[in-house]
């Protein structure tokens, strides 16, 4: 599992990212984009070189240092 | 080594933010990244981590992506204490103490409030909580209304025709679903670009099948005896026959936990200087409290220092860097807020963005493409300088009109453009509703000073 996010403001519809990794990203519309916040492990691949094709780098997804274990689980609140 | 008092905050100091959400997120990222390494606690009300919000009004309601897959990608790892799905309750200034729900209390050394807002409910409660009646707003609003949607309604009525009720009825029809849309103004949209724009967002609607009446209020909504929401009265003395009622009657800022704390908050949001720090009720800036997000007003140079409250994801986005960047820096280190307001929508397949204030426009000159064609550039004016812009399917332009409102380019523009279009080269009036009657549409409120200086100049800082 990924998860990311577009920078809309950023998008100009270029859509690199609908080319690259069209499971995980649509156009919609003429120049509006689409996509799926949370992209299938399979897609990773996909959606990393999307990403670093975006010629306005408009395409966040986790960073690659992210520790599992800082990600919070629903209603599970860690108190420290 | 002298050992200053900010270097012990950046070691081992104490860092609270109340609001997890967009802008709490970012300002975390940023504040380790700043070299933050002592005790950081997120408080959020809702049981969940970061979420993005606006997938709900849009891939979620087309079925595209669950309301739960909205969370929010880390940029790096924060090693916070997250205090989720309880609200804070109350904020001790002297003390530096917020006070949760639960009856804890939370130290800090500095703080960050990013609670931004919540939808505005149906005034009537009673009818408010009738099965079938929605706001749109959180992850579990998005959950049950997708649901609901997906269960095929005979009628959905939509309740304010802003962005996010233009939206829903988009969504709507692209669903096969049939809808109404009852909005107060004369078109939707109206608020936030005005009458020109909002005429071709209504001719929009209904090519798209919407019935879109205008000029009307709901007067109440009716539930059958299980207390299912089952028609709305109109005060054209109509009704309309639903399943489902979606109440897109804008925000209210989560202030109300700060109220008899000393803080200079209210209903318009928080007050804070153009580096984001509070303001408490005397008017004196804080030096331990900031703000960002769609809770903070703040002052912007760019528009003659008017308090600007803005509910826009890449100000949450800006405005969270910003004030966490100042947390953690010296006052000669920190920098100013200086976001150039934009913001996206997408509806009935046209990609609508804007740059600037439009609502402080006077004027408005499409300057590339056609009204008629929903695809074009449009600029606003404000004494005699562009001070904002819109394109409906024309983002590319949005960054040159960005420029020239940072630049406070002359209005109407002196430039000819490569195409002529039929609606000539004349401004013509932006026909915004009066601001005295209230209205939900803009996302950008204004307060306090105008915009009088035509001559100041801006330089963009280098971030």
């Amino acid at each position: 599992m990924l998860r990311l996010v577009v920078d809309l403001n950023r998008c100009q519809g270029y859509a690199q990212c609908a080319f690259l990794a069209p499971d995980v990203f649509a156009m919609h519309g003429e120049e509006g984009l689409l996509y799926d916040p949370q992209a299938q492990a399979a897609q990773r691949e996909r959606v990393v070189q999307a990403a670093a094709a975006c010629p306005v780098q408009a395409i966040l997804i986790d960073g690659p240092d992210l520790a599992a274990g800082d990600a919070v689980g629903a209603g599970a609140a860690v108190d420290g | 080594m002298a050992d200053s008092a900010l270097e012990q905050l950046k070691r081992d100091g104490r860092i609270v933010v109340v609001g997890a959400s967009l802008a709490g997120l970012r300002a975390a990222e940023t504040l380790r990244e700043k070299g933050f390494a002592g005790r950081l606690t997120m408080i959020g009300d809702e049981p969940y981590e970061p979420y993005d919000r606006p997938p709900l009004s849009k891939q979620v309601l087309l079925g595209h992506a669950d309301a739960a897959h909205t969370v929010l990608p880390r940029r790096r790892d924060i090693g916070a204490e997250w205090k989720l799905g309880v609200a804070a309750a109350g904020l001790d200034m002297a003390g530096r103490r917020v006070r949760l729900a639960d009856g804890e209390e939370v130290p800090y050394d500095r703080l960050l409030i990013a609670t931004g807002v919540r939808a505005r409910p149906w005034p009537n409660q009673a009818e408010a909580e009738l099965d079938g009646v929605f706001v749109l707003r959180t992850r579990d609003d998005g959950a049950g209304l997708a649901r609901r949607l997906a269960a095929g309604p005979r009628r959905v009525l939509v309740i304010g025709a802003g962005f996010t009720g233009s939206e829903i009825a988009s969504a709507c029809r692209e669903r096969g679903l049939d809808v109404t849309v009852a909005e107060r103004g004369d078109a939707p949209l109206v608020g936030a670009l005005g009458g020109v724009i909002g005429r071709v967002a209504a001719d929009l609607q209904r090519e798209n099948g919407v019935d879109l009446r205008t000029g009307v209020m709901v007067t109440g909504l009716e539930g059958d005896s299980a207390g299912r929401f089952r028609a709305a009265h109109l005060s054209d003395g109509s009704t309309v026959e639903a399943d489902v009622a979606v109440v897109s009657l804008g925000a209210v800022r989560n202030t109300d936990w700060l109220a008899g704390s000393g803080l200079g908050a209210g209903p318009r949001g928080i007050a804070c200087d153009a580096g984001c720090r509070a303001f408490d009720i005397r008017g004196i800036v804080t030096d331990d409290i900031f703000v960002a997000g769609d809770v903070a007003r703040s002052p912007h140079p760019l528009f003659g220092y008017q308090f600007l409250s803005l509910e826009h994801w890449g100000n949450a986005v800006s405005q969270a860097e910003t004030a966490a960047h100042n947390m953690v820096s010296e006052s000669t280190d920190r920098r100013p807020h200086m976001w150039v307001p934009a913001f996206w929508s997408t509806q009935f397949g046209i990609n609508v963005k804007s740059v600037g204030v439009p609502s402080l426009g006077t004027e408005i000159l499409v300057t590339q493409g056609s009204l008629a064609e929903r695809r074009f550039a449009a600029v606003y004016g404000y004494q005699g300088r562009v001070i904002g812009a819109v394109t409906f399917d024309n983002a590319r332009w949005l960054e040159f009109y960005e420029r020239q409102i940072e630049i406070t380019a002359p209005f109407p523009p002196p430039y000819d453009t490569v195409d002529r279009r039929p609606e000539g080269r004349h401004p013509v009036p932006a026909d915004f509703p009066d601001p005295s009657v209230p209205t939900h549409g803009p996302t950008i409120t204004l307060s306090g000073y105008s915009p009088a200086d035509r001559r100041m100049e801006f330089t963009p800082a280098g971030h």
